[in-house]
């Protein structure tokens, strides 16, 4: 196992090292810094080297070894969870119930899926044998395995977001290094030692670190990158791999905007905005809702349903409930705080509103129209506060998300069916949910990726197995018919017949062409 | 330029906000429109082609522009049956929600082709682009100007121009493009170029299908197929010469036999040269030239390597004013020449003999990942091998080139070959995103999916994940803690 230094670079300020302030932590690093090597380039070489030898000799091509693997990740979740809970809390003061249902209870579904699903999986799709341009020849699309693959997670949900691609690496068969985020480290450290515990360190590892490691790691030659992030790192990300022309997967993040109609069931909708929003990591989640639309006649309702549910859930005050998430680290909250304390912002709060720094903690807050070329209205919010524009007209809806950057998510809350069908229609997102909030994410038979902004590709499910393997197309043609049409000398001859082929049926010419007329 | 690049972006981009391309029927129109042209066309194009490459009419009636009606068929045939949204099933959990997933497109796209079939390079992503709904601007080659002019010229006049635009030019106008925000950019070319192409759609996140190269190894595993031989030899020497001079990114690149059938395979190759393009290939007219003085140069060079000139067995003859390099043919030239470490890309032909043909497999993954691995054999051991122990864009058993023409087959790269595939159904999704929608019922609610949390919630929660529904109803009725 490769353990790196770990420093505290904040990913919005890579220039800068940090040290924690916390004491406890100094003495740990200065006692880890003692005992640890510093992640090298040679040391990233070395790893891909050493993995690519572990693939070259098909140690995770066969069936066994890729369940046999994923049947320790389910063991790790059965294992372990106490520990990813209170490692989870450390990192993020996540409530168990978010870590228990959240992180490891779609693991473990996500693993028996694989594991119950593989064979199907890995088998060729057979291409239909009546395709006339095929016949007599048969033809099948064979999976393959990409080869090594680097996955670089986030920090939100460290577990799910590092062990769910690491699932489709594993079950399409590839080696896989892993590399999770530097702002989680108690689940960075964790995951390192479960992963070099259970698993084949032949062919799966972890390197943790910061901008350091993950330069180094990038420097590399992959079958692919699986990387789940920001945009802004989603670019450099696509930048180092296309020095070597390596696939990616992006997981990115954006603005996602709920829709809320005047026809809708408003206790419902509240709910599940709050549990999709607060109760998901306190808005710290690339598909929170980050902002609702809704018309100036209906945003007051809108706004005491909020008020109503948020009291329900979190109490009278939520900066001592311990239901929520806390703010990640203090350079968020600053960010957060910034956002709140803008000019025309920090006038527009209707809820909440209070913070305290030190325990890293905003309370839920929502705000009413905010300018809409504010901070908060420009770029991601990731934390919990709740900007609601009212609109004259719900219609303008459409030109408002449409103005903005394509979002991993959209939803809209109605019963009007016209309304959902354009909706589903005319908005382009990563994934559209209508009446809910961020269920969509635990459907494996729904692919989940964004689009523009919001990412690239897809996962989850068999999804995630395709997004890490090579669909490889196979021919088997036979000696029988060979037409003298396909090859030199052309005479004018041959020309007239394929002509004649073409005008009167397109298809025939290919039959023609392969030896079949 | 910039100022043609800008309007015409933003023209397109009105153009596909309007929704005009969503629409089938616009799509069915515009993909009878791309027939109608080559129908109308077809003398042109040979001639374009023919000033272009000297490709015979056949020849590129055979590669191209049947190809091209062909594929804008299906496409008008499948239509309806690619844009119906796919139902999705979901877990029990979930219900009473539905889910499905819609094919949409992804707004302007920008295809880049190449030069070596200009006609079918530009229109077959064209096909695709358009009947996934996009609007798309295309910069054919300026490497092969005359077909590059009559795509500027005639498109305009079967198309709508509003959505779908034609741009000339080279690099520097590839730059320009390159700099603006696409929504896909679809490539074919050279690895080197394809690179460049990913880190300029890097800074906007533009998703990119890269149709690279690589060099396309034949095994001839002559123990197994030397009934058919003969029919080897053919497909070989025609899938090699016949298209493009050896100038695609499927040619046949070189050949891996058994040593000891090496001489007769070359005799056999010989003939066969011969039956094609007759004593003279330079006045065959069956033969295409080489594009242009920079690669005949480049042939030249890979050529003129004093290994590589040693083993020569057969042409080797060139012309340099007339850009035509003979039908040539190598024995074992030096592996550490330039010809046997790129891409050719010519009518060369390097056959590298084994002591045994199994080998083959650790000389093909000693290289780059190929865009297609041929393989004439009935070995189903070699056949398992092949498959299993190497990795190629596609493969083919005996037979080169053909899977082109499959398009229920995707065809593409992996690797240094390229990313992403299309042909048929493949060139729709290719142009796609495809989003998933997901609708949740109001009627019905969990009160356990909401704060404050405790420990029944939790439980609540944990067996209905693990779709325990018998110990969830348990639990539920208090007979389960």
């Amino acid at each position: 196992m490769i353990i790196g230094v770990r420093s505290n670079v904040k990913e919005d300020n890579p220039a800068s090292l940090g040290i924690r302030a916390q004491s406890l932590s100094v003495f740990a690093y200065v006692s880890v810094y003692v005992m640890v090597k510093v992640f090298q380039a040679a040391d990233a070489t070395d790893l891909v080297t050493e993995l690519r030898r572990s693939f070259d000799d098909g140690v995770t091509r066969g069936y066994e070894w890729r369940v046999t693997q994923l049947k320790k990740l389910l063991l790790i979740c059965d294992n372990h969870e106490p520990e990813i809970v209170s490692a989870l809390h450390d990192d993020l003061g996540k409530p168990e119930l978010e870590s228990s249902v959240y992180e490891v209870a779609l693991l473990r579904n996500s693993i028996n899926l694989a594991v119950k699903q593989l064979k199907d999986w890995m088998a060729p799709d057979k291409v239909a044998k009546t395709s006339l341009t095929t016949f007599p020849a048969s033809a099948e699309i064979v999976y393959e395995p990409l080869g090594v693959v680097l996955v670089i997670s986030a920090w939100n949900y460290p577990f799910l977001l590092s062990i769910d691609p690491v699932i489709g690496a594993i079950s399409a068969g590839n080696a896989v290094v892993l590399k999770p985020s530097e702002l989680a480290p108690a689940s960075s450290s964790l995951l390192a030692k479960l992963l070099e515990q259970y698993l084949d360190s032949s062919a799966v590892r972890v390197v943790e670190g910061a901008v350091t490691e993950t330069t180094l790691l990038l420097e590399q030659k992959w079958d692919k990158i699986f990387y789940t992030g920001s945009s802004r790192i989603g670019r450099i990300i696509m930048m180092a791999a296309a020095k070597h022309l390596t696939p990616v997967v992006l997981e990115l993040g954006g603005k996602s905007p709920v829709v809320i109609d005047s026809d809708t069931n408003l206790k419902i909708t509240a709910k599940r905005i709050i549990a999709g929003k607060w109760g998901c990591n306190n808005g710290q989640a690339c598909i929170s809702p980050d902002y609702i639309l809704t018309t100036k006649e209906f945003s007051p309702k809108v706004i005491d349903a909020l008020k109503q549910e948020l009291e329900a859930f979190y109490g009278k005050n939520p900066m001592e409930s311990k239901d929520m998430s806390r703010i990640v680290n203090s350079n968020h909250f600053d960010r957060l705080s910034k956002m709140l304390e803008e000019k025309e912002v920090s006038d527009k709060i209707v809820y909440g509103g209070q913070k305290n720094r030190d325990k890293l903690k905003i309370a839920p807050t929502i705000l009413v129209d905010v300018p809409l070329d504010s901070q908060i209205m420009s770029e991601e919010i990731f934390g919990p506060l709740l900007p609601i524009i009212t609109l004259n007209n719900l219609e303008e809806c459409f030109d408002v998300i449409r103005s903005r950057p394509k979002p991993l998510a959209a939803y809209l809350f109605t019963q009007n069916q016209k309304l959902k069908e354009r909706f589903a229609l005319t908005v382009s997102a990563g994934g559209i949910v209508v009446n809910d909030i961020a269920v969509h994410l635990a459907v494996p038979t729904l692919p989940f990726g964004g689009v523009g902004e919001s990412g690239m590709g897809s996962y989850h499910g068999k999804f995630s197995f395709d997004a890490f393997s090579h669909k490889k197309a196979v021919l088997y043609k036979s000696f029988i018919g060979d037409a003298a049409i396909r090859y030199p000398p052309y005479s004018t001859g041959k020309l007239r017949l394929l002509k004649a082929l073409v005008n009167s049926n397109i298809l025939e010419i290919f039959r023609v062409i392969l030896g079949l007329s | 330029m910039e100022e043609v690049v800008d309007q015409s972006l933003r023209e397109m981009r009105d153009t596909f906000a309007s929704g005009r391309t969503r629409s089938v029927k616009w799509r069915k129109t515009q993909l009878e429109a791309i027939i109608e042209m080559v129908k109308d066309n077809e003398d042109k194009m040979c001639d374009v082609l023919f000033q272009d490459l000297g490709k015979h009419s056949t020849e590129a009636f055979r590669d191209e522009l049947g190809f091209v009606m062909r594929s804008a068929t299906t496409a008008l045939n499948c239509l309806d049956k690619w844009v119906v949204p796919k139902k999705s099933n979901l877990p029990l959990l979930f219900y009473p929600s539905t889910g499905k997933v819609i094919s949409e497109p992804y707004g302007t796209v920008l295809v880049l082709s190449s030069w070596n079939f200009p006609i079918s390079l530009s229109l077959d992503p064209l096909i695709g682009a358009i009947s996934a709904g996009n609007t798309v601007l295309l910069k054919a080659s300026e490497l092969s100007p005359n077909a590059s002019a009559f795509l500027a010229k005639t498109i305009p006049s079967y198309l709508d121009s509003k959505a779908i635009k034609v741009i000339e030019g080279g690099p520097d106008v590839a730059t320009i493009l390159l700099k603006h925000q696409w929504d896909k950019i679809f490539f074919t070319g050279s690895p080197r170029i394809g690179k460049i192409i990913m880190a300029a759609a890097a800074e906007h996140l533009t998703p990119v299908t890269l149709e690279l190269g690589g060099k396309c190894p034949t095994i001839v595993d002559h123990h197994s197929v030397s009934k058919d031989m003969k029919s080897v030899v053919k497909r070989i020497s025609g899938g090699k010469w016949g298209s493009c001079s050896g100038q695609a990114c499927i040619s046949v690149d070189y050949v891996l036999v058994e040593k000891s059938f090496a001489s007769s395979l070359i005799e056999m190759l010989k003939p066969m040269i011969r039956s094609f393009f007759g004593e003279n290939p330079k006045e065959s007219g069956c033969l295409s030239r080489i594009v242009n003085k920079k690669h005949f140069q480049r042939l030249a060079r890979l050529l003129n390597d004093p290994g590589v000139q040693a083993s020569i067995v057969y042409g080797g003859s060139m012309d340099e004013e007339k850009l035509y390099i003979e039908p040539t043919i190598l024995l074992d030239p030096p592996l550490d020449s330039e010809i046997m470490n790129e891409e050719i890309f010519g009518p060369i032909l390097p056959i590298i003999t084994l002591r045994d043909i199994q080998e083959s497999i650790g000389f093909i993954k000693s290289k780059p990942k190929p865009l297609a691995i041929y393989a004439f054999t009935k070995d189903e051991n070699l056949k398992t091998r092949i498959l299993s122990e190497t990795s190629s864009g596609s493969v083919t058993f005996n037979d080169v080139m053909i899977q082109y023409m499959c398009d229920a087959l995707p065809f593409g790269g992996v690797g240094e070959s390229g990313i992403g595939r299309y042909h048929g159904k493949y060139s729709f999704e290719c142009f796609s995103h495809e989003k998933a929608i997901m609708e949740g019922s109001l009627a019905m609610d969990l009160e356990a999916r909401y704060p404050p949390w405790n420990s029944f919630k939790l439980t609540f929660l944990r067996l209905a994940f693990r779709e325990a529904y018998f110990k969830l109803v348990l639990f539920m009725l208090g007979l389960k803690k």
